[in-house]
């Protein structure tokens, strides 16, 4: 019984992680499905979203060492600090510039080449941006904090203890990100499933030059399409940030990303979020029943394995579009 | 081109043809070294079915894709309701109220039928981006109003039995007839048909003539197709252009035109000098 009662705890935990998993899996499967580029910068876009956000909470003046180095002056706050909402809006702000800017000065003109290339310069964008959030906002490691509660909930403590006489572990972290990660998600799914704008971003997604015969913009799509995953990238650095601080390894999620989405389907939305239940609660169980007998630390391998078999034996993912060749 | 100026005429069966909606002067389309069109003029006119035939490679797709703006070409002019039309993108065209169909159907495959068409409306709806997004008030009726109107394509195309299914799973015939809602659901001042009939068999090429015919009759859409089906052609057309290795070899009434000797001459294969 007892047992039980920690793999339920287990459990739970592992759904929650997973959660955070999908919400960066998310930002892939957007872009993926409206132009077919696997987008290698989503992690670092949410490194660079969270840096921001920090950077503009506390007054940062942005590019200082660079502008003191040049002028030789000492700049480093403008002695402000603003509010967690507003900081957020500004940074979505920034989010969508920056989409508008990869449109412009990348896509723009790559149209019409091959997904590799794409994927290249998705690669170079990634580096350029992790850089130009160093020179921006500096390389030192920086504590999130937009009033999300955090620590253990004494609430589901007290309950979980009255219910099994064993009080559940959980962060209130965890359950705020779950619940803005479901809202998100919700929203999403309503959004390109009953709007105009969501309509054009899956005919665009489908083929590019029906949508250009009924009059949709490519370009505005495409604006749209990395606007809404800077956002999720938003999202996803706010959670993750203010777990275990803004700093470099932020980018990193992005490969916890690549398990969910094979496991998941690189084409679904129902895919990345079951993908990344999947995975936070497969992983969690493994190390609570397999890991001991291995000496632990199975978390670090177990999604890639996962996602390995996942390839062997059904490539196209649990919710993928299966690619039939006709000869 | 003097007849440009003219009030237009009235075809045998008694409807009355306008004026002129658009104008080709002097198309000339290459692709490399190799010439697709060559100086070809022709203009369609309000209210009519205006065809295109010609064999396989004579430049007829070309010529829709100049149209539609998928091709610019390198030299000539494009007039539509008037205006000298600059270059531009096939997004922008689709927007001056220009809709078409593809030989090879270029639908949204993972999208229901209903979604399919009302894709084709997407330049109808105006409530903003916020207002979509939240769902308020104009955006929801705005909505509803191009269901209804999209529902009354359906009903006129007859395929309301098949409005949910995706469009993947359909069989060729129908999926030209949801491609044809599609371009009907944006209400085009002109339709342009790319080989609408084109794998077709006897029963189902009857349906889409007779759709045609209706769209005409009924919306008083001026239509463009192009057709390497002569009878077809004949049957439909009020007017139509011949060409054949990217020249413009026939232009009049089916009738003219099948008494022309070089439209005789390149559809029998008569060797070229």
């Amino acid at each position: 019984m007892d047992q039980l009662i920690f793999a339920a705890e287990v459990v739970l935990n592992g759904l929650m992680a997973g959660v955070m998993y999908a919400l960066v899996a998310l930002g892939f499967v957007l872009i993926f499905k409206a132009s077919g580029v696997f987008n290698y910068a989503q992690g670092v876009m949410a490194l660079f979203a969270a840096l921001t956000l920090v950077g503009i909470q506390n007054g940062q003046v942005p590019f200082a060492h660079l502008i003191n180095a040049a002028f030789g002056t000492s700049l480093h706050h403008f002695g402000w600090t603003v509010p967690s909402v507003l900081a957020i809006l500004l940074t979505a702000g920034v989010m969508v510039l920056l989409a508008f800017l990869i449109e412009k000065l990348v896509l723009q003109h790559l149209v019409g080449q091959e997904p590799i290339i794409l994927f290249m310069a998705t690669i170079g964008l990634a580096y350029f941006l992790e850089g130009l959030g160093d020179v921006m906002w500096g390389a030192d490691i920086k504590t999130l904090d937009v009033g999300l509660p955090q620590g253990i909930s004494d609430t589901v403590e007290q309950v979980t203890a009255n219910w099994f006489g064993y009080g559940f572990f959980i962060d209130r972290l965890d359950i705020w990100a779950t619940v803005i990660a479901a809202l998100l998600v919700a929203a999403l799914v309503a959004f390109s499933q009953y709007t105009k704008q969501g309509r054009a971003m899956r005919a665009v997604a489908d083929d590019h030059q029906a949508a250009l015969s009924v009059g949709i913009s490519l370009r505005f799509i495409w604006v749209m399409v990395w606007s809404i995953a800077g956002f999720v990238a938003l999202v996803a650095g706010i959670m993750w940030g203010t777990k275990s601080g803004v700093q470099f390894s932020l980018s990193l999620i992005a490969l916890k990303a690549l398990p969910v989405l094979m496991l998941g389907g690189f084409t679904s939305i129902p895919g990345a979020i079951v993908g990344g239940l999947i995975i936070g609660v497969g992983e969690k169980l493994f190390e609570f029943a397999i890991g001991p007998m291995v000496g632990g630390a199975t978390e670090n391998w177990f999604a890639y394995v996962l996602a390995l078999v996942f390839l062997v034996f059904r490539p196209q993912g649990l919710f993928g579009e299966r690619i039939i060749e006709r000869v | 081109m003097n007849d440009m100026t003219s009030q237009g005429y009235v075809t045998p069966d008694g409807r009355q043809i306008g004026g002129t909606l658009m104008e080709l002067k002097n198309i000339t389309l290459r692709f490399g070294g190799v010439v697709a069109i060559k100086d070809i003029s022709f203009d369609i006119r309000q209210g009519e079915i205006r065809a295109i035939i010609g064999p396989n490679g004579a430049g007829k797709s070309s010529m829709l894709n100049i149209i539609s703006g998928f091709y610019t070409p390198q030299e000539g002019e494009v007039w539509f309701k008037g205006y000298r039309r600059g270059p531009m993108k096939p997004y922008q065209v689709a927007r001056l109220g220009i809709a078409r169909t593809f030989q090879n159907i270029a639908l949204f495959d993972g999208m229901s039928v209903l979604d399919n068409i009302m894709t084709g409306r997407l330049n109808r709806m105006k409530a903003g981006f916020l207002a979509q997004a939240m769902w308020w008030g104009s955006a929801a009726r705005e909505e509803d109003e191009n269901r209804e109107a999209v529902e009354k394509i359906i009903d006129f195309l007859e395929i309301q039995n098949i409005r949910k299914t995706p469009v993947g799973r359909l069989p060729y015939g129908l999926k030209k007839r949801v491609e044809l809602a599609r371009a009907l659901a944006a209400e085009p001042k002109l339709l342009l048909l790319d080989e609408p009939m084109a794998g077709m068999n006897v029963e189902e090429k009857e349906d889409m003539s007779r759709f045609i015919l209706d769209v005409n009759d009924e919306f008083g859409t001026t239509i463009c197709l192009i057709e390497h089906d002569m009878g077809v052609v004949m049957d439909l057309s009020d007017r139509v252009v011949v060409m054949d290795y990217g020249k413009k070899i026939g232009d009049g009434t089916p009738a003219e035109v099948r008494s022309n000797q070089a439209v005789i001459d390149a559809y029998l294969g008569v060797a070229h000098d």
